[in-house]
């Protein structure tokens, strides 16, 4: 009996270390292939956006900050699998995932869009786009949004959206459908980049793009969601947002409207 | 644990198995017409008969596939002349792009199999076929081949094994096979393990189906 009540009181111990437990390090997992907002450098450390934001909220907090770079498609296994306790990875804010997954408040907010060699004809029509092959990156809210509104394009799925460029400038794709920042960061910006543009309207339907980007968390995480949603706050009111805003963009980042 | 993913997409994973399923396959065939010659040759004398087998055989060997599949499926893109002759309408393909990886893989390997196995002739029952006047070529007709090729079967078995493993690697070029499907499965639910698994256990259907059959090919040919 007494071995037992000792357990019960140590599991009870435990529970509450963890319910109460003081954040003092945050991991944050980052994709590093999604130029502007996550990006790696020769020397293999991770820049851009997503990561400026990430060091202005743990300065903000107070707390150590750590950066783990993981592939895209395995970045939600890997928060739950305790990898890392938080990704800040222009990681939308959908009802899919946030059966697995709660979200801070969201940080910024970009439409979507097409990207096709010049002169290229578009029609947002499931009869045009039938046979027309379209790349996307793997897991995202564009492979949603094309799987659901053009189940009979060809859809072609990559690991990173680097990868879909390249097939675009290989001729194998008609189109690419990506964050409409990333696509002038990463595509249109680079060699070769004045032969392509943007293709159709801006895309940012709640029901497949959600309410913006957010930082997804463990569902049990609650302390750390509010600490971080009153950094977002913070950092938002005291210009330190909009100085990271305009080290990488000429527009508005953080509302839907442009 | 959610098998009703596994349930609700299995068509998905169909398609991939079938994909998987053709692809090693029609790899595995051309990749035979590559390695049986290239084996009875890379014993030949000459070197200019030799030496491209034997760099051809190196090259495969000694790089990994996936490194393959990339110069084959990316790298051909950047060739201008390449992308502008009629072999771009084959290249632009992600299934023929991994096809031509996997054949040149396979063949390669398979070949050493059949190098290996001629090499290890026995000695009397060459000697016999010359005592009984055969030419070389009725010599390897007759006897090389139809003997070497019954001894190659254990280690051929092996090696479409590592193959229906290896084309796991397809996915990364677009192709959906069952690897590929697993990962739309798991992008679209986020449940790894179910994804995942399911595809493991297709792949483990697919090997041990290739183990049942050559094991009634061994028996049957030992018996002859």
């Amino acid at each position: 009996m007494k071995k037992i009540s000792l357990l019960i009181a140590l599991f009870a111990l435990s529970f509450n270390a963890a319910q109460a437990k003081e954040w003092k390090h945050i991991r944050f997992g980052v994709e590093g292939a999604y130029p502007p907002f996550s990006k790696t450098e020769a020397d293999g450390s991770v820049t851009g956006f997503d990561i400026d934001i990430a060091n202005a909220l743990c300065a903000e907090m107070e707390v150590k900050c750590t950066l783990v770079k993981q592939d895209w498609d395995g970045i939600i296994p890997a928060l739950l699998g305790r990898k890392f306790d938080a990704i800040i990875a222009t990681m939308d804010i959908t009802e899919e995932r946030k059966k697995k997954v709660a979200f801070s408040d969201k940080y910024q907010h970009i439409p979507a869009r097409f990207v096709a060699l010049k002169g290229t004809d578009f029609q947002p029509t499931k009869e045009f786009m039938a046979g027309k092959s379209v790349g996307v990156q793997r897991a995202t809210t564009m492979d949603l949004y094309i799987s659901d509104n053009y189940p009979n394009a060809k859809i072609k799925r990559y690991g990173s959206a680097d990868e879909a460029y390249l097939d675009l400038k290989a001729g194998r794709l008609d189109y690419v459908m990506a964050d409409s920042a990333a696509i002038a960061d990463g595509l249109l910006a680079k060699e070769d980049g004045d032969k392509y543009e943007f293709i159709g309207p801006k895309l940012n339907d709640p029901k497949w793009f959600g309410e913006g980007a957010g930082i997804a968390l463990r569902k049990q995480d609650k302390a750390l969601k509010v600490k971080l949603d009153s950094a977002i706050a913070a950092i938002r009111a005291d210009g330190t947002y909009k100085t990271i805003q305009d080290k990488y963009f000429t527009f508005d980042v953080y509302g839907a409207a442009q | 644990m959610d098998l009703s993913i596994i349930v609700n997409q299995y068509s998905l994973y169909l398609n991939g198995l079938w994909t998987t399923i053709w692809l090693v396959a029609l790899s595995l065939l051309l990749g035979l017409f590559i390695a049986v010659p290239a084996g009875i040759l890379r014993s030949s004398n000459n070197w200019f008969v030799k030496g491209p087998i034997w760099f051809y055989m190196y090259f495969f060997r000694g790089t990994p596939l996936l490194i393959q599949l990339f110069i084959i499926y990316y790298g051909s893109a950047q060739f201008d002349a390449l992308r502008e002759s009629w072999l771009w309408e084959y290249f632009q393909e992600a299934w023929f792009c991994a096809l031509l990886a996997f054949t040149l893989n396979t063949g390669a390997y398979t070949a050493e199999i059949v190098r290996g196995v001629i090499g290890t002739m026995d000695k009397g029952e060459l000697e016999a076929a010359k005592a009984y006047g055969m030419s070389a070529w009725q010599t390897l007709r007759r006897i090389t081949l139809p003997n070497s090729l019954r001894r190659a079967l254990p280690a051929y078995s092996n090696e479409i094994i590592f193959m229906i493993h290896g084309s796991a690697i397809a996915g990364v070029v677009t192709i959906v096979d069952i690897t590929g499907a697993a990962r739309v499965v798991n992008a679209r639910y986020y449940a790894p393990f179910e994804a995942y698994f399911a595809a493991g256990l297709l792949y483990m259907c697919l090997t041990f189906s290739v183990i049942y059959l050559f094991k009634k090919l061994e028996a049957s040919y030992l018996q002859q």
